[in-house]
Formats: structure tokens, sequence, C-alpha cells
């Protein structure tokens, strides 16, 4: 297979992009579109020319660290899976593949198409944890917890914190993956203790950091890898404004 | 809860959804009034009346204005808020996402749509109705189709109705607001429960068939009483042009 | 100068060591911990848990690691689960029967006091998960539930779904946040730690690059901590993430740190075969699904051959033209036996020409008998996410035809030899996790590489290397202004400068893959005398070539894939041979190590405890010197060593 790419190049944080294209040819439909610009990259070396910067690591769909919005879809046209499962049999042969990082406000591009998502940190660091100490815990048996609830709560952890949520949201909202981390532990007991303070203080620092205001459109869940549902945003705002309230 | 309504980005939510909620109930409360004039002018005339220059009319009118003006205010500052964060530099490509309705990624045209429309609407009733009456003027000042002057009371609604439907033109234009209003609620009213934390996998496909029939409804409902004024308009004015109130 | 190697093992009976040592050991007051400063390398289960222990104990903790997040670490990629010795199945499980299962699955080339702590605090790591709201699986009941694994005999892993090591890796990642967040720990994300300092003979810090700007930075410490994971892409293709490495463990080695057992590599038996010449990486199926899966070649040639053409499909075939060969060898243990020995069993039959796929280098994994007996629902539900992944990657159907899988490279038990303490020979430098060798000896089981990196990060390292801290507490804060630190930095810059010099043709992958099948075809799933001699010339002049024909592109001071994978191969280059002169000396075969000529009748791995008993420690001597080894013998006292069976 064969196919013309139009690939978002940007130097540095500071330098304004572009487009440039590039043609890579004799591609095997089993390649994955990772390899495929792997492929393009040993090119680029081989002609002199700096290759183009992703992010990637594990190539199994679960290090959440590659991103890459192509052709306007984020992680690729496939529903459920990240841009490293993504094969070039669902590309048409001799099509024109528009590749460009993540946009928006809270994720600067550091280079090319790698950006910088250091702001789901720091959103999981204002509170996005038990606070328990190492060994000052119960036996794991000691609460019981219904099937239903763990499994729900696993639904929301499958999360992988890539940020195609706030990448693809029209509004640069970051709920999905707020909500995420909120309702993963407010379905389990031992999260539930220091549920308020955790979506009060998870929701501010979201804010605080630029993110924008959810509008219940659905890009983000249509668009997660891991199909995480919108009905964590409605736990999420149920936790913060029963907190709220109770201030 | 000092200034969550203001400061937090779901604290914002809960405003659009709480006055959304009422601005909805408002609605199908008119609705349901007009809809009287179908089946007696005489009746609809007597709401009017009832909602005349009276205290209580007046206070609902007021709230009503600061429902419109605050979900009007808050929806430009979330949008404001969103382009923001949006970040400058914008996708070349996107995409309608699956599962995700255009109505949901255009609220803010929609509404602003639904807002010239109810403009329109106030210059054509209000200012004639109730305004009319706070100035205590008595009568208010229209043309007939023939180009004479004509007079009424400014509870005199059912003519009012029909006189304003008998152009075609205005009916048009309600038609398109009705329209944009129908668009605007099918997202907006099963929006306004998640936003409020009132929803889950479960209640998705209820709540949005909720929003599709509330919709619908208040389209035809309004629809219908334009385009029977509008058939009807000469029996109707006829019938009203010598009404006085009863009260 | 040979190691004089003192592994430290306390002495008394198995079950009290880990306690006696403990009382044994000393502790840092809280008012001194404050004064003390801790590096930690690398943010998986290891890392993460220790340095949210660390930062909970009061220590100023550093954390680095070279993704965009300490959560993107390899350890997330793990699926089928971890082991612990609950005993909630009532399926007489214990420690004793854990320790005993990991011993025997390392084929008895593993430290007994260490694993026996293993299996020992492996119960913490689970209530300890729980508490930090991992959502592990559970029964109805609403207790958490097990599954069985590869090697053992009862069920005893726990389990969130095939994301295990995702959730356990969450759960440590939430802790580090909380420290984070507290002030305790301050994390260096996009940072490749390049250098280790050694100053006195002892760890004193490390010389770290941004990954970013390419500064080159000095961080000082009164410990460093190695928590890097394993060196498997030395192989280039493996199940490893593509940023995983072994550059961090191999600075160490340079520096003096011995490198012990590094020819142990696991080979793990349920992977996708490989596709062509331009794949980048193989991706594992999960373990688990040997629980329910069953793995066959056709018993007939004409039927492999109808199956590469494509004439006839798998599930076309007879029940009775099927060979179970795992069933058929090991009637025990079945698809469960360890990972090594189904690797090895596989890599047999396609080596005798049964092999399903075009390469040859396949055999099946049928749930065709698990849907008939439990239902298609089931089986969804069990490893829904696992078969839509392969559907996905092959486009063929798992719940129709058999997945088709073969071995491949994931995880390597060799590491940074460390004591009991998990100090290396460098006082000051504690290894943890994969990066050391301790625990796993020649073999590692299924859902026991979780355990081991939680066990060391929270519940070990903590305690231990207070122990070595106790005697800094009047030390001042670590200058970075010395010749040691000047020296590491300028050999680093010195380094790069030298790899831009070179300006020859071949990319950083051209040369690493060429390495890698040289690894794969020579230092693999079977070894010989010869293939290892090969090996280790081949290697020698792949080194040269790289060092004078290396293609380097872009700048030292911006962010610079090339450069960062250049940096690795340079030790690639040379641990690839450590490998191989470990294989060679190692004249038997035990556990992931398989030399063809020591094989039993059955052609199982023939061990010779009377000459091997031991674990290889190297000392680095330069380069192009051959290093130079030192034995830390392993003493059984409590377990009789045996041939492994997995057949009754």
């Amino acid at each position: 297979m064969n196919f013309k790419l139009k690939i978002w190049r940007q130097k540095d944080a500071k330098s304004k992009g572009e487009f440039k294209t590039y043609e890579v040819k004799n591609i095997s439909a089993d390649t994955s579109f990772l390899e495929m610009l792997d492929i393009l990259n040993n090119d680029l070396v081989h002609a002199g020319e700096e290759p183009v910067a992703f992010d990637h690591d594990c190539r199994e769909g679960i290090c959440g660290m590659c991103s890459l919005h192509i052709n306007g879809h984020a992680h690729g046209p496939s529903q459920a899976v990240t841009t490293c499962q993504m094969y070039m049999r669902k590309f048409k042969d001799g099509s024109t593949i528009t590749i460009e990082p993540w946009r928006s406000a809270a994720f600067p591009v550091i280079k090319d198409l790698v950006v910088n998502r250091g702001a789901y940190d720091e959103i999981l660091q204002a509170g996005g944890f038990v606070s328990v100490r190492t060994n000052s815990v119960p036996d794991g048996n000691a609460i019981p917890i219904p099937k239903a609830d763990a499994d729900e709560s696993m639904d929301a952890a499958s999360c992988v914190g890539c940020g195609a949520c706030a990448a693809t949201c029209k509004n640069g909202s970051a709920m999905l993956f707020v909500a995420a981390r909120v309702s993963s532990l407010a379905k389990l007991p031992q999260g539930r203790v220091e549920g308020a303070r955790r979506a009060k203080a998870m929701v501010a620092k979201m804010d605080e950091l630029g993110f924008g205001n959810c509008t219940n459109t659905g890009a983000c869940q249509a668009q997660c890898p891991k199909q995480v549902s919108i009905a964590h945003i409605a736990r999420l705002n149920r936790e913060f404004l029963a907190a709220k309230l109770q201030d | 809860m000092s200034c969550f309504l203001t400061n937090s980005s779901v604290g914002k939510k809960l405003v659009m959804s709480v006055t959304g909620c009422f601005l909805v109930l408002f609605i199908l409360f008119h609705m349901s009034m007009n809809l009287t004039v179908l089946f007696s002018r005489e009746a609809y005339n007597l709401v009017c009346e009832f909602l005349g220059a009276n205290w209580y009319a007046l206070a609902a009118t007021v709230v009503l204005a600061g429902g419109v003006a605050v979900h009007f205010i808050y929806a430009f500052i979330l949008t404001l808020d969103n382009y923001r964060a949006r970040g400058k530099q914008r996708y070349a490509v996107t995409v309608q996402e699956k599962g995700v309705s255009w109505a949901s990624k255009n609220m803010l045209v929609l509404g602003i749509i639904v807002v010239l429309g109810l403009a329109l609407h106030l210059v054509h009733f209000w200012s004639k109705m109730q305004l009319v009456e706070v100035l205590h003027s008595q009568f208010a000042m229209g043309v007939d189709a023939n180009g004479a002057e004509l007079t009424f009371h400014p509870a005199n609604g059912a003519l009012l109705m029909a006189f304003t439907f008998s152009k075609w033109y205005n009916v048009v234009l309600y038609l398109v607001w009705f329209a944009a209003l129908w668009f605007h609620l099918t997202h907006g009213v099963w929006s306004m429960f998640q936003s409020a934390g009132f929803a889950n996998d479960t209640w998705y496909p209820r709540l949005k068939c909720v929003a599709n029939v509330v919709a619908t409804l208040i389209f035809l409902g309004f629809a219908v009483v334009a385009v029977v004024c509008f058939f009807k308009s000469s029996d109707f004015i006829a019938e009203m042009v010598n009404w006085t109130p009863g009260l | 100068m040979a190691y004089k190697l003192d592994a430290k093992t306390p002495a008394g009976e198995l079950a009290q060591k880990w306690s006696n040592h403990k009382a044994a050991i000393k502790v840092v007051s809280p008012a001194n911990k404050r004064k003390l400063d801790i590096i930690v390398v690398g943010t998986g289960l290891g890392g993460a848990s220790a340095a949210a222990s660390l930062g909970e104990l009061g220590y100023n903790v550093k954390i680095f690691c070279i993704s965009d997040s300490p959560r993107r670490a390899h350890s997330i990629a793990a699926q089928g689960g971890i082991n612990a010795a609950k005993n909630y199945q009532n399926d007489n499980d214990s420690i004793y029967r854990l320790f005993y299962d990991t011993i025997k699955g390392g084929d008895y080339r593993a430290r007994e006091a260490n694993v026996y702590r293993l299996a020992e605090v492996s119960n913490l790591i689970i209530d300890q998960c729980v508490a930090q709201g991992v959502p592990f699986a559970r029964e109805y009941g609403g207790l958490l539930a097990n599954r069985s694994f590869g090697g053992a005999q009862v069920s005893r892993t726990f389990y969130a779904r095939g994301q295990t090591g995702q959730q356990l890796l969450l759960g440590a990642y939430a802790a580090l946040n909380k420290e984070i967040a507290a002030g305790s720990v301050k994390s260096y994300p996009r940072h490749e730690m390049l250098d280790i300092v050694v100053e006195d003979g002892e760890a004193k810090g490390i010389i770290a690059r941004n990954l970013v700007t390419g500064e080159i930075e000095r961080h000082g410490a009164h410990a460093v901590v190695i928590a890097t994971g394993g060196y498997g892409n030395v192989f280039f293709l493996s199940t490893n993430a593509m940023g995983s490495n072994g550059s961090a463990a191999f600075q160490c080695y340079r520096k003096g740190a011995g490198f012990a057992n590094p020819c142990f590599t696991q080979i793990h038996p349920t992977c996708i075969p490989i596709h062509g010449t331009q794949q980048s990486k193989l991706t594992l199926m999960s373990e688990s699904l040997r629980n329910d899966g069953r793995i066959w070649v056709p018993k007939k040639k004409e039927d492999v051959e109808a199956i590469r053409k494509g004439t006839k499909m798998p599930s076309q075939i007879a029940e009775e033209d099927r060979d179970y060969y795992l069933e058929r060898r090991y009637p025990a243990f079945g698809n469960l036996v360890p990972r090594d020995v189904a690797s090895r069993a596989a890599k047999e039959r396609c080596d005798a020409g049964f092999g399903v796929n075009e390469t040859g280098l396949a055999v099946f994994l049928d749930f065709k008998t698990a849907i008939e007996r439990l239902g298609k629902e089931i089986i969804k539900q069990r490893y829904g996410n696992l078969f839509d992944m392969y559907e996905e990657i092959t486009d063929v159907n798992p719940y129709e035809q058999p997945m088709q899988i073969y071995p491949a490279v994931h995880y390597t038990m060799g590491g940074i030899w460390v004591d009991y303490n998990l100090m290396t020979t460098i006082p000051g430098l504690y290894a943890i996790g994969e990066a050391n060798f301790s625990d796993h000896g020649a073999n590692r089981l299924g859902a026991s590489a979780l355990m081991q990196g939680l066990a060391d990060g929270y519940f070990v390292l903590p305690y231990t290397i207070g122990d070595y801290l106790s005697k800094k507490i009047q030390a001042p804060k670590v200058s970075t202004d010395t010749p040691a630190f000047a020296e590491a930095e300028k050999a680093v810059k010195d380094k790069i400068a030298k790899l831009f010099a070179i300006k020859g043709n071949q990319s950083v992958d051209d040369i690493h893959k060429r390495l890698g099948n040289i690894m794969w075809d020579n230092v693999g799933m079977a070894r010989t005398e010869e293939s290892l001699k090969k090996a280790i010339t081949e290697i020698q002049a792949l080194r040269k070539e790289f060092w004078s024909d290396l293609k380097l592109v872009g700048t030292e001071d911006s962010f610079n894939v090339e450069l960062e994978k250049a940096l690795r191969l340079v030790d690639y280059l040379e641990l690839g041979e450590l490998m191989a002169r470990d294989a060679l000396n190692r004249e038997e075969s035990c556990g992931g190590h398989f030399r063809s000529e020591h094989q039993t009748e059955d052609g199982e791995a023939l061990r010779h405890d009377d000459k091997f008993a031991y674990a290889s420690v190297w000392e680095y001597k330069g380069m192009d010197v051959e290093p130079e080894m030192t034995k830390e013998v392993l003493d059984y006292e409590f377990v009789h060593r045996a041939q492994r069976n997995y057949k009754d």
C-alpha cells in the first residue's frame, strides 16, 4: 500500500509549526500505524532529515502514551483502540492521511506530534488517590464490595490517561478523564471516605489548568480508546455538587 | 457554597441546567396556554387578563427574564472559556463523531437563534400586552390587514395572535424559531439531567427519548397554533375584534 | 579484582529470616529522615511504590522516568494478575507453597531467603492494593476472586480483568501522586538517567538528560534506587515497550555494580507471531488464556501444508488429527506448564515442521472446547478484550478460528546483583523489581513480576534502605559540585558528541534490528556453544560497525528520539555480548536458559547442580575487555533440588 502523509512539523514549543507532506510506499496491510511512521522515520534518517517525533511506548494500547489526531479522529478512525493498535488495512490504499498533534490549550506541543500532558498528572496529584499509608491497611477481604460496584469501578479505571477526551472535545474539557478517576474511587468503599474532598480538589485543579467546560456532547466517549462512559461524568457532577452543597 | 456556581465548571453547568429546566417548564406552560386559543379565544384572553399587570404576573415575568438572562450570559461565559481552552491552533481536519448529535455541538448558535426569535416575539406580543398595561395605557395600537388603524385591549391576546399570524412571513419566522428551539431542546433537556448529576448508562436512552418527546411536543404545540391562526386569521379577527375584558 | 559477595542472608529458620532481619537492622528517626535524599530511577511498580513509601516515611525523594508521566511505565502492560498466598480459595495454598512453586519454577537458581520473603509479603500487597482502591475482580459475595496461572496447581492469582498491571500501577502511581502533592517526592518526567555517580566507593547521585531540552543535569542523593525494569529489548523484537531499556542498569554495571545471570531471559509462550520485517514489537496475549485455551498443532504434515496454503481452515481439522502436545507431554499440568516449558515445546513442534503459519513459526491456541463447555458469553466475559485485541491485530476472529501464537522475549530474570537488602555491590546503590536478579532464578512464574515489583517497593526496600541511611544521618546534603559529578557529566557529554561525530550511513534501528537477529538466532530459546561463540564474534563486529557507521540526525540540545535510541543501543551492544558470555559459561540448561547440549532424553532442561548452583556475577572491565565473573553460591538449606517435573 502507498500513502501520502500530511504531518504537522514543529521544531519546539516556541516555534511555529506547519504541515509537511511525505510519501510512504510498499506498506503491508498488517503494518501498524506507528510501524508505518517508523518506516517513514527510518527513511528520513537515511535522507539526513530529522524524524517525526511522536509519543508511543507499549504499543499494546495500555500505557496511554501514544496520541495523534488522524484524519480528524483522536487515535484514528477505528473505534475503541489507541493509535498503536491501528492497522494500515483500515486505510484506503493511495489515500492522504492527515496527522496532527493533540490540540488543546492545556496540552502545548513540545515537538512535532508530541504534546505535554503534564496537566493530567497535576489533576491526579490534586486528589486522585486514597490517602492510605503503606502497611496501615486491613485485610483485602475485610470489606466486601458488591461485584457490580467493583466492575463499574473497573470500567472507569480502564482510562489510560492518553488525553484523547480533552483533545477531541470541542471545549477542551478534561471531564471524562477527571470523572474516570473520581468515579472509579467513588464506587469503592475505600475511595468513598474522602470522596467529597477528592471531587472538589480535582475539579478545582482541572479548572485552574485551563481545561474547558463540559457541554455533554459525548465526543469524548465516542473517541475514548477505552470507551469510558460519560455516565462517570454524571457521577462526578453528582459527587462535586453534593460536596459543595454540604460546605 | 459561596461561589462554586460562578467559579467552577461543574457549578456553572448546574446554573445552565437549573435555568434551562426552569425555561423548559415555562415554555411548556406557555405552550399549553397557547393551545387554548384553538378551542376558545375567550378562554385564551381570560388567561391573558390573568397574566396582565398584576404583581404576581409581573414578579413571574421578572424571574423569567432573569432566568433567560442568566442562561444566556452563562452560555457566553462558558463558550468563551471553552474557546480559550481549545487553544489557538485549531485542527485542520475535524469530523462529526459517531453518536454525537449536531445540536450538542451547536448549542450557542441555536441559543442565539432562539433569543433572536424571542426578541421578535416580545415586540410582537409582550410589548403590546403586558408592557402596555404596565405603562397604564388602556389600548394598544395596531394596523389591520387593510391598513386601517386598530385599537384593542392589551388582554385581547387572541386578536393579536390572529392578527400577527395572518402574515405568512411571521409564520415562517416563528417556525424557524421553533425548529431552532427543537434542536436546542433535544440536547438541552437530557443534558440538564447530566449536568445536575442525574444520569447513567441505563437512563441515557430514556432521558434522550424524553428530550426528543418534550422538544417535539413543544415544537408541535407552538407550530400548530401559528399555522391554525394563519389559516383561520380572518375568522378569529372577526370573532375577537369587539371583545372586551370580563374581569 | 573479583567481588567479595556477601548476600547478607540472615541466619535462622526460613520463616523467621525476614522477621529476624527486620528486628536486627537499624532505623532512621523521623527528624533524620527529613535530612536524607533518595533518588529513584523508574516509575513502574517497583519505583513508584518505593518512592511513595519512602516519601511517606519522610525522606526527600526525587523520582525520574523517561516517559511523559510516571503512569506509562511498562508494568502497566502486565495483563494476567498478581500472586499471593492468601489461600482464599481454600485449595491448601500457603506461603510455603508459593515459595516452593517460585523456587521450583525458577529451576532452583534463586536465593531461598529472598523468595521466601517474597511469598511472605505477597499477602500484604493484596491488602495494600485493595486499600488504595484497586478494583480487583470480585465474586458475587463481594470477596476477592482468584484465577489459576501457569506453574501452579492452586488458584492464587488476583486480577483486574486483563489489566492487572495497569490497575496496580495506577494504585502505586496514585500513592506516588499523594506524596508528590505532599511535597515529599519530586517528579522528573521525560528525564533519562545516563550515568550513576560514585564517589568514595558510594553511590552519590545520577547524571540525567532532560529529554525535552537536552540539558544534562546533575542530581545528588544519599542513596540511589534503580527500578528501571529489564533489558529484553536487546532482542529488538520483544513484548517490552519501545522505551523499555537496560541502560540505567548497564551504567551501574559500568561503574562497578555486579550484573548477575544476564543470560536468564524469559521467552513468553503466548505472543502473536511475527508478521514481517517491518514489525516494531511483539504483542503478548495474556498467559491467562492458557486457563481455557488448548494448545495444539496438526498431527499430519499434510494438514500443516493445507493450513499454510489456506486450503484448510484450522477449525476443519478433526479432533483425532490434532496434537495437543502440552497435554500429551505434561499430563499433570497440561496447558498450564511454566512459560519456559511451554515455549520450548512450541519451538520443538515448529522445528519438527508442524508450525502453522507461512513462516512455520506458530502454534494454535484454541478455545473451541472451552466455548462448548462454558458458552461464548463466559469466554467473552473472561477474555473479551484480549479476543478483540487479537482480532484487531490479525484480522482473525478467535471465537471462530483458533489463535496463532508463538514465543517471544518477555522478561529478563537476570539483572543487577543485590544482597538481601536489595543493595548492589556499590554501597548506597539499590536495585529493585525486574532490574535486579534476585527472586525468579532461571525462570519467572506468571503473575510473579507484579508481586516482586511491589514487594520490593512497598515492603522490603523502605526497611532495608534505612539500615544504610542510618549511617548517613551525619552526612551533609550531597554536593553535585564535585570532581566525580563533573567527570561523569563530561563522560556523558563526550559520549553524545562522539555519537554525533560518527556521521556514518546506518540508522540506529538498522543496527538494532541486526543485533536483535543475532540475539534471537544465537542467544534465544535454544543455545549452543557454537551459536554463543558466533554471537559474541558477530556482536563485537557489529559494535565496531556501530561506532564507525552510525548515522545520527538532530542535535544534542533538543528533543531527539534518535539520540535516545542511540545511547541505549550503545549499551545493548555490550549487554548482548555479556548475555552470550554468561550463556556460554553456564553449561547446563535451567529455566529460560536452554543449552541444547544439556537436555534429558525427553528434551527437558538438564541442570548440573554440582557445577552451576550459583549466580554468575559479572564485573565490568571495559568495552572490549572480557568481564570477570564471580560466583554467588546458592546454598539450598530448605528445599531439595529436584529435576523439575510437570508430568505427574
